[in-house]
């Protein structure tokens, strides 16, 4: 018989306002690798932080290898022989990687001899063909290299069952295969591994079995043979979701955005953009394709006017727009869907009202003179948000109260109010629900066919092969290619965003 | 006097320095931890008085220091139930420490004013090396709580960067969600961080009032609990740092006493004024803090990631 290495009962936590796990149950055998699939805010993340003791449960029990346990503190957790890799790693930058290994033990001795703990740690690394070099500072690493370094803690920790919280957000195409390589070397020798993703096709690759959460609840455990990805996406969803996406065919001639040479600084001083050419033209949705941190958040602000232009120049409609006021590109048409709907895209605690003229307010239908005529406003918010189907208990309330969904609805209606000629969209589908994902992308798919110029900034992949005309691959600031949407190769876009020229991974593919 | 003036300047810039080291020692402890703490005034305050009055009582002056750490610790502890346990804005706990410290010090002392201190610190030469030509002077003929500061530096300087407990502590003071996931009780680590800082910022306090200016005056830190959060940032959170910092400041502070004295062998001190000499030491803080936050915003490094920032495990 396999073994059971956690069994988890009936588990119930509850938040302020929110259940966010309902009578869940959960077992992991030994050797395998599990998935736990879900949409956002399905109680995925919530139900592992109880197994790793971070989050105390309300209700239910825990078995760790027969063994009944409560954690009330990660401490527990680990001297249980569990292990988790969050979504935000959890090291200290400024430390040496022996350094974040180290922290915390409870072994003997008062003083650390740094020198022989380094020595270990790179012999037992290698024993798991983790490559990571002890020395090093973690604010040096790649991502990619963090993780491991995160994956080695626990295992150095004695973990037998390790928890990663989606973790191949942060990766490449690439770098994702080389993890799952790893961890199925893990499983080999008997360890067991839960992984959290929303990614059906990821699953459907390198898991053994596969438990479906939606809403707080466990919707149903599947074996990877038994089961395909339409099912595990209903499981998901709860009703059948549809496929891709018919781009109709448009003349597209006027070149409307134009970036020259651009180059900008990060928030660090650092270069965020090097020299950056790229154009849209009318009726065209350019996907911007990276691992996240790239670049891309400064280059929609760069376009916005909201980050200082260092190099090149900005064009818009045939005219330089380079160092203009935020006020003069909005006038010219520019229309910005931000990365953080509610830091830079809404203020939370003003009404639906407020939020939708806080572009418009200098516009005949918003007042006259110094005075806001509160009552036409109020009309138009209201068909805005009938239009966009923004589902809220009254105008009047702030819109933190809102779903992340209804936020992005209500933000796209303020943005496509305004007729705007470009439009910029950072992460537009991040953390929503399918229904709000339909409602972003159709109407990003209707300002198309209306002739406006897109730039859509994304990590998800499959949405960037279903919606763009052609996709440009960002790595450390550079554009390392732009590819058709007749020729896209999920390999060559994957090679682009680890850093190879187009020219170079083009050559790759064809010769592998 | 036989010594040369610069041994002299050096040696009282040790004394002056003393009370400066100890406050700046306990802070560098707890914002190591995470935790800013700008009460360090008003536990130098109460820490004086408490001292004071506790030698008074029982006419021995070590009494007197353990009954300012227990002040200091307790003043300490406040701010920790309010910054750690209930998450408040660490600044204005802090500020608010300081005030109360300097109110409460102010009631306690009230009586005693003016009366001497029965059983000061004295200095004692340590046998063969006060005898080392000026180093001697300088640093080995002071009272026992100069020496205890030395002693402290070192420990600190080994116990931060060399033991377990010390990484663990620049953990909870850089990523306490990543010192939480290992293990570390990150808590336990910011209370008792918080209260040696007290603890140290009170003996600074009894420095003042049993050996520097053995006498209890009302406010006598002077602004001192200031500098030495200041010397905190010029130290880099560094106890040996610190330790330099600590004279440099001590130097330019007690400059401004020994300034008349010195008029007549220096004359071109005579025209300086010596209110200017007397603002001396906090100019100098202020330039310092300019050119040293400029320094690190540059380099990023020092500061500890997650200072004046509370933990909370379970937020979402």
């Amino acid at each position: 018989m396999e073994t059971m290495l956690v069994k988890m009962v009936s588990i119930t936590k509850k938040f302020p306002g929110v259940i966010a796990n309902r009578n869940v149950d959960f077992e992991l055998k030994a050797g395998q690798i599990h998935a736990l699939l879900g949409e956002n805010g399905a109680g995925k993340s919530t139900l592992m932080s109880v197994l790793t003791g971070l989050y105390m449960p309300d209700d239910g029990e825990i078995h760790i290898k027969g063994r009944k346990v409560s954690f009330t503190s990660p401490r527990d957790a680990i001297s249980a022989g569990i292990g988790m890799v969050h979504q935000h790693f959890r090291l200290v930058n400024s430390f040496s990687v022996a350094e974040n290994i180290v922290m915390g033990s409870s072994s003997e001795g008062f003083l650390i001899d740094m020198h022989e703990a380094e020595k270990k740690l790179a012999a037992f690394s290698e024993d798991y063909g983790l490559n990571v070099i002890p020395k090093a500072k973690v604010w040096q690493l790649s991502v990619g290299e963090q993780q491991r370094v995160e994956i080695v803690k626990m295992l150095y920790r004695g973990a037998e069952i390790l928890v990663l919280d989606e973790p191949t957000a942060v990766l490449t195409p690439q770098e994702s295969r080389e993890l799952f390589a790893t961890l199925r070397r893990m499983t080999d020798r008997g360890k067991g591994v839960i992984v959290i993703t929303h990614k059906l096709q990821e699953v459907m690759e390198n898991a053994d079995r596969i438990t479906v959460l939606r809403d707080g609840q466990s919707v149903a455990t599947f074996n990877v043979r038994d089961t395909n990805p339409k099912e595990l996406a209903q499981a998901m969803v709860g009703r059948d979701i549809t496929g891709s996406y018919e781009l109709p065919e448009i003349t597209k001639c006027e070149t409307i955005l134009q970036l020259k040479n651009l180059s900008a600084y990060g928030d660090r001083g650092q270069i965020a953009l090097k020299e950056i050419n790229l154009a849209v033209r009318r009726g065209e949705i350019v996907g911007l394709a990276g691992v996240a941190g790239n670049g891309q958040k400064e280059l929609a602000e760069v376009i916005a006017g909201l980050r200082e232009v260092a190099g090149g120049k900005l064009h818009f409609l045939g005219k330089d727009y380079t160092g203009k006021s935020v006020r003069q590109i909005v006038d010219a048409g520019v229309s910005l869907i931000p990365e953080d709907r509610l830091g830079t895209g809404l203020v939370g605690s003003l009404d639906a009202v407020s939020n939708s003229i806080l572009k418009n307010y200098r516009l005949k239908d918003a007042g006259r003179g110094w005075f806001i005529n509160w009552r036409s406003v109020r009309k138009c918010t209201d068909k805005l948000v009938k239009d966009y189907d923004v589902k809220l208990t009254r105008l009047e309330a702030p819109v933190k109260l809102l779903s992340g969904g209804n936020l992005q609805k209500l933000l796209l209606a303020r943005e496509m109010s305004n007729n705007p000629e470009i439009i910029v969209a950072v992460y537009p589908a991040r953390g929503l629900d399918i229904g709000a994902i339909e409602t972003v992308r159709n109407t990003l798919l209707k300002q198309r066919e209306q002739g406006k110029a897109i730039v859509l900034i994304s990590e998800e992949l499959e949405e960037l092969f279903a919606l763009s005309d052609r996709i440009a691959v960002i790595h450390e600031g550079e554009i390392m290619g732009t590819v058709d949407r007749d020729c896209l190769d999920l390999n060559e876009i994957g090679m682009m965003m680890a850093g190879e020229r187009k020219e170079l991974a083009n050559g790759r593919v064809a010769s592998s | 006097m036989s010594d040369p003036l610069i041994v002299i300047l050096f040696a009282t810039a040790v004394t002056a320095g003393t009370p400066l080291l100890y406050a700046a020692l306990g802070e560098i402890f707890t914002e190591r931890s995470g935790v800013l703490n700008l009460g360090v005034e008003g536990m130098m305050l109460v820490g004086a008085v408490v001292g004071y009055i506790a030698t008074l009582q029982s006419q021995n002056h070590w009494i007197g220091v353990f009954a300012a750490m227990a002040a200091g610790g307790l003043m300490a502890l406040i701010h920790a139930v309010l910054s750690i346990t209930l998450r408040a804005n660490q600044v204005v706990s802090g500020l608010a420490l300081t005030i109360f410290g300097t109110g409460l010090s102010s009631y306690m002392g009230k009586s005693f004013v003016g009366q001497p201190v029965p059983d000061q610190f004295k200095p004692i030469d340590i046998p063969v090396l006060s005898q080392l030509p000026y180093i001697g002077k300088i640093f080995f003929s002071h009272d026992a709580l100069v020496y205890l500061s030395f002693v402290i530096v070192a420990a600190a300087w080994v116990f931060i960067f060399y033991t377990r407990w010390g990484l663990n502590l620049r953990a909870v003071g850089e990523n306490p969600a990543a010192a939480d996931s290992m293990g570390i009780p990150v808590y336990l680590t910011r209370y008792s961080s918080v209260i040696i800082g007290g603890v140290l910022a009170g003996v600074g306090g009894a420095y003042l009032s049993l050996a520097y200016a053995p006498s209890w005056i009302e406010h006598m830190t002077a602004g001192r609990g200031w500098i030495a959060v200041a010397l905190v940032i010029f130290a880099v959170w560094h106890p040996g740092k610190a330790l330099v910092g600590s004279y440099i400041f001590g130097g330019v502070d007690s400059l401004g006493f020994r300034i008349q004295a010195l008029g007549e062998k220096a004359s071109f001190l005579k025209d300086i004024s010596p209110f200017f000499l007397q603002m001396f030491p906090y100019i100098l803080t202020m330039i310092v803090l300019i050119l040293i936050t400029a320094e690190t915003k540059k380099r990023r490094v020092g500061t500890p990631a997650s200072l004046g920032i509370p933990y909370d495990r379970e937020e979402r």
